[in-house]
């Protein structure tokens, strides 16, 4: 009743946001259309220019150089600006809809981790997590309707005159092309969508099992998850992200965006569990319980740096000219904010959570939990931004609307999840040891 | 409570009427008593691959390195395919001891003392490839930054052979340290235990006066999670760092930013392949079936899978970015179409079968418990591990960019002779080892006796009935 009550007053607490926020969205959309035209004097980016060519190296290598030196008056160029300028608000919201999906799907990935890892730990956080995961519905329907709709804002090979030009381009259509591309959205959410259903059921037919039956099937839907979402996740991040600038290429890229995925999640799910223990629904869990998530905080993002640094340090070090121009763009354009954000992601979390006893204070978590988060949103950021917008980009009203937005929709969906089960789960063969658990 | 007990659901991970002096006179047991025929004749064996590995060197070293079978255009083929084996096969060991201590996994504790002992004596399998492999290798040193009279000329610190000579000496020289102070604790045992005094003054000094104090025990402690905090991203990095000679570089399917995690799952991989074929024969030669059980086994057939499936992605999306790279020169790297069709089709499909295709039988659980067909498993993976390093050393040089250039490679009887005799020294070392060194560490295993034993698991929930 009382967590009822608690998952209504976050509900209501963002409804009045998402009014606001769909028709800021809209108005800023529209601001875009008028201000578009203006900003013309500002420099082409690689997608623009692979909009416009279908060279392949020379043009790359040329890139850098005429960065900055576009012609102005160019009618076409002009017609690309404007074609960013509009993509903003898409991009906006895919970020910010992206960023809370990737947290209900990372959320669910640990679980299923747990879940076949046998950890003994954990289970006492399972309905936690679990409730995360209830965002994972809208959450993941929602990006898909996003990339769906976005269409050549930020996809242009979906662009048939492009591609028509584009030799490289043609060569890649057997797998970027729209139908294909279309089936394999659909099946990447129908399958997470389906785990986590499954999961969901199971957990809580456990509560009034009789035998082990409940657990053994979750067991095995976990690690069939596993299996299903490492190729999944490689091939979303291709598929959604990659594929925005579809003459880049690195096969680091999805584990990439996986280390960035698993990160965030584990934060939320530790700052849900303080949260829900400030408020005295979570007294089975102890301290410890909140160590062991900081420790998985700290080092998923060491892990993530490491992925970060591996994929950039071998662009950088190689030098090939087809390659950099991702990291070009982004140095040049987005310098601050691509540089401060490993201080945010691996600077910040390796200082704070270092301490095991700074690990077990609550507040302490939740602060490195935020900069952690707020490092992750520009991670994203920054994955989708120089490719759609390029040199356009700013955090605006759209940026901030769509973050809150998606932030209320966000919290309502995990304070219903929460909201609609006891959080002490029963009859886990590990319960006993989680609730015991000291470390 | 939390240390001692249990969920029921977990199985055992010491069978048998075992009590704490069961577990020192079992670990004991080969170090106090004799060695067997059956071991001399495999010493005798290992032995003579080893010299005869080391004539190759001198042969190597003294004659020029013309007396392999590398040409102009495949200047690394067997030398840094087997340093690349032989460090992979490392990694098993520092990931049971350092980052299954880092997730409480209990039943490392019967496997880490082995596994440690692997990485050590593989690693510096590794670490003579570096050496050898050099033209003037005497003038090897010139690789340390030392102050010096060429108007202290330096080393450049842009290249990632020399960050492997950083990681690979400064793994060996952790894991030795990591490995040494677990050893602690049995060295006293043993200390303790033997009868002869050549042997009490050998344990003594190994053991360093270890008194297991309380004051010790928690430093002790303290030091271990400390030294597998640090070692799991060496662990990590070594890999990576080995990895980077081939990512940095500009050739294709060189050029790759996944290798970093790809060859460290690969390590894994090939280091618990490893692991297992060694800890099935020792479990059954020394009697450590109580300790070594099936249920170890199963997780480390486990692990295999866990990490085979990352290369099996890893593998897939090489393949497919290839393709999605529209790069022409991509036809001809180590995972292409090129290559399952070109010359050296066999070592593509080699490492399709025995990395990707054969370890999925272990999804059967049937299976992954069977110990013959785990060790047939192991050998395959120990041999398709090979085989990647191989196929992305040889495959992606045979044919780079100029067609004119390119080659094939064949291997001559030094390159062989030189690995054969790499697989005599490790045996040599390893036989050694499970001669004079407790090959289970017993203080660890101790501390789970009651918690995880068979004979307190049934003693608890007759208790509790």
């Amino acid at each position: 009743m009382v967590l009822g009550l608690i998952g209504l007053v976050f509900g209501f607490l963002s409804v009045p946001t998402t009014v606001e926020e769909a028709s800021e969205i809209l108005a800023s959309h529209e601001e875009h259309h008028g201000s578009g035209e203006e900003a013309s004097h500002e420099e082409a980016n690689f997608v623009d220019e692979v909009r416009q060519e279908h060279g392949y190296s020379e043009h790359a290598m040329a890139q850098d150089k005429d960065l900055g030196h576009d012609a102005h008056e160019d009618g076409e160029h002009m017609e690309h600006v404007l074609h960013q300028m509009q993509t903003k608000p898409w991009s906006a919201a895919f970020v910010a809809a992206f960023f809370f999906m990737m947290i209900a799907l990372g959320t669910l990935v640990f679980y299923a981790i747990q879940t076949a890892a046998q950890a003994g730990w954990s289970p006492v956080l399972f309905r936690v997590m679990e409730g995360i995961t209830n965002y994972l519905l809208p959450g993941s329907v929602i990006v898909l309707l996003i990339v769906i709709f976005a269409g050549e804002h930020f996809y242009p090979w979906q662009n048939h005159e492009l591609v028509a030009e584009d030799a490289i381009l043609q060569e890649k259509s057997g797998y970027l092309n729209f139908p294909f591309w279309l089936i394999r959205g659909i099946t990447y959410v129908i399958g997470w969508n389906l785990y986590r259903h499954f999961a969901r059921k199971n957990s809580l037919a456990m509560d009034h099992a009789e035998d082990l039956k409940p657990y053994k099937n979750l067991f095995r839907y976990s690690v069939y998850f596993l299996a299903f979402f490492i190729v999944t996740e490689s091939t979303m991040a291709w598929d959604w992200f990659m594929s925005m600038t579809p003459h880049w290429y690195s096969t680091l890229f999805a584990w990439y965006i996986f280390a960035s995925i698993i990160v965030s999640a584990v934060t939320v799910i530790a700052i849900v569990t303080v949260s829900l223990k400030a408020i005295g629904k979570l007294d089975f869990v102890n301290d410890s319980h909140l160590h062991d998530l900081a420790k998985f905080m700290f080092g998923f993002s060491v892990f993530w740096t490491y992925l970060w640094f591996g994929q950039f340090m071998l662009i950088w070090y190689a030098n090939i000219p087809e390659e950099v121009t991702y990291f070009i763009l982004r140095i040049q354009e987005y310098n601050p904010i691509f540089f401060g954000m490993i201080i945010i992601n691996f600077v910040f979390p390796i200082v704070i959570l270092m301490n095991s006893d700074f690990k077990r204070v609550s507040w302490f978590v939740v602060i490195a939990g935020v900069i952690i988060l707020v490092g992750h949103y520009i991670d994203i950021f920054l994955l989708v931004m120089p490719s759609t917008v390029g040199p356009y980009w700013s955090f605006g009203i759209t940026e901030f609307a769509a973050l809150l937005f998606f932030l209320g929709l966000f919290i309502l969906m995990v304070g219903m999840g929460l909201a609609k089960v006891s959080l002490r789960p029963k009859n886990n063969p590990f319960l006993v040891e989680s609730e015991h658990f000291h470390y | 409570m939390s240390s001692h007990y249990e969920a029921p659901i977990r199985e055992p991970l010491i069978l048998g009427e075992k009590s704490y002096h069961d577990i020192s006179v079992d670990v004991g047991a080969p170090i106090l008593g004799k060695a067997n025929k059956s071991w001399w004749i495999v010493f005798s064996i290992a032995l003579i691959a080893f010299l005869w590995g080391l004539g190759c060197i001198v042969y190597t070293v003294t004659t020029g390195i013309g007396v392999w079978g590398l040409n102009k255009t495949i200047g690394w083929a067997w030398d840094i395919t087997n340093f690349v084996w032989w460090v992979g096969i490392g990694h098993a060991g520092t990931l049971i001891s350092a980052v299954l201590l880092l997730f409480r996994q209990k039943w490392r504790m019967a496997i880490n003392r082995s596994a440690e002992a692997m990485t050590i004596f593989a690693v510096v399998q590794a670490g003579l490839f570096p050496i050898i492999h050099m033209g003037r290798p005497w003038l090897a040193y010139w690789v340390l930054p030392i102050p010096n009279q060429f108007g202290s000329l330096w080393v450049n610190f842009n290249s990632p052979l020399l960050w492997d000579v950083f990681a690979i000496s400064t793994y060996l020289s952790v894991s030795l340290v990591f490995w040494w102070t677990g050893l602690l604790p049995d060295f006293a045992m043993i200390r303790d235990r033997t009868k002869s005094p050549f042997q009490q003054k050998i344990y003594g000094i190994l053991s360093f006066g270890w008194s297991g104090r309380a004051k010790d025990w928690q430093r002790f402690e303290e030091v271990s999670l400390v030294l597998a905090g640090l070692a799991t991203p060496l662990v990590l990095s070594v890999h990576t760092i080995v990895s980077f000679d081939f990512a940095t570089s500009v050739v294709p399917g060189w050029h790759s930013t996944i290798f970093p995690p790809y060859f460290v799952a690969g390590a894994i991989f090939s280091g618990f392949a490893m692991v297992q074929t060694l800890l099935l024969v020792m479990r059954k030669v020394v009697n450590l079936e109580n300790y070594i059980t099936i249920v170890h086994i199963e997780f480390m057939n486990k692990v295999i899978l866990l990490t085979g499936g990352i290369v099996t992605v890893a593998y897939l999306t090489e393949y497919f970015i290839g393709w999605y790279s529209g790069v022409p020169y991509e036809n001809y790297t180590y995972l292409s179409f090129g290559a399952a069709t070109g010359p050296y089709w066999w070592a593509f499909w080699a490492l399709i079968i025995c990395n990707l295709i054969v370890p999925l039988t272990l999804w059967v659980k049937k299976w992954r418990r069977n110990i013959v067909w785990t060790f047939i498993v192991a050998l395959i993976i120990n041999i398709g591990m090979w085989f990647e390093r191989f196929d992305i050393i040889v495959i992606c040089l045979s044919k780079d960019r100029l067609a004119s250039s390119w080659s094939m490679f064949q291997p001559t009887f030094v390159d062989i002779g030189v690995f054969v005799g790499t697989i005599g020294f490790f045996f040599v070392l390893f036989l050694l080892y499970a001669r004079t060194f407790p090959v289970i560490a017993q203080a660890e295993v101790k501390s789970i006796l009651k918690s995880s034993g068979a004979r307190y698991k049934r003693i608890r929930e007759s208790g509790e009935d």
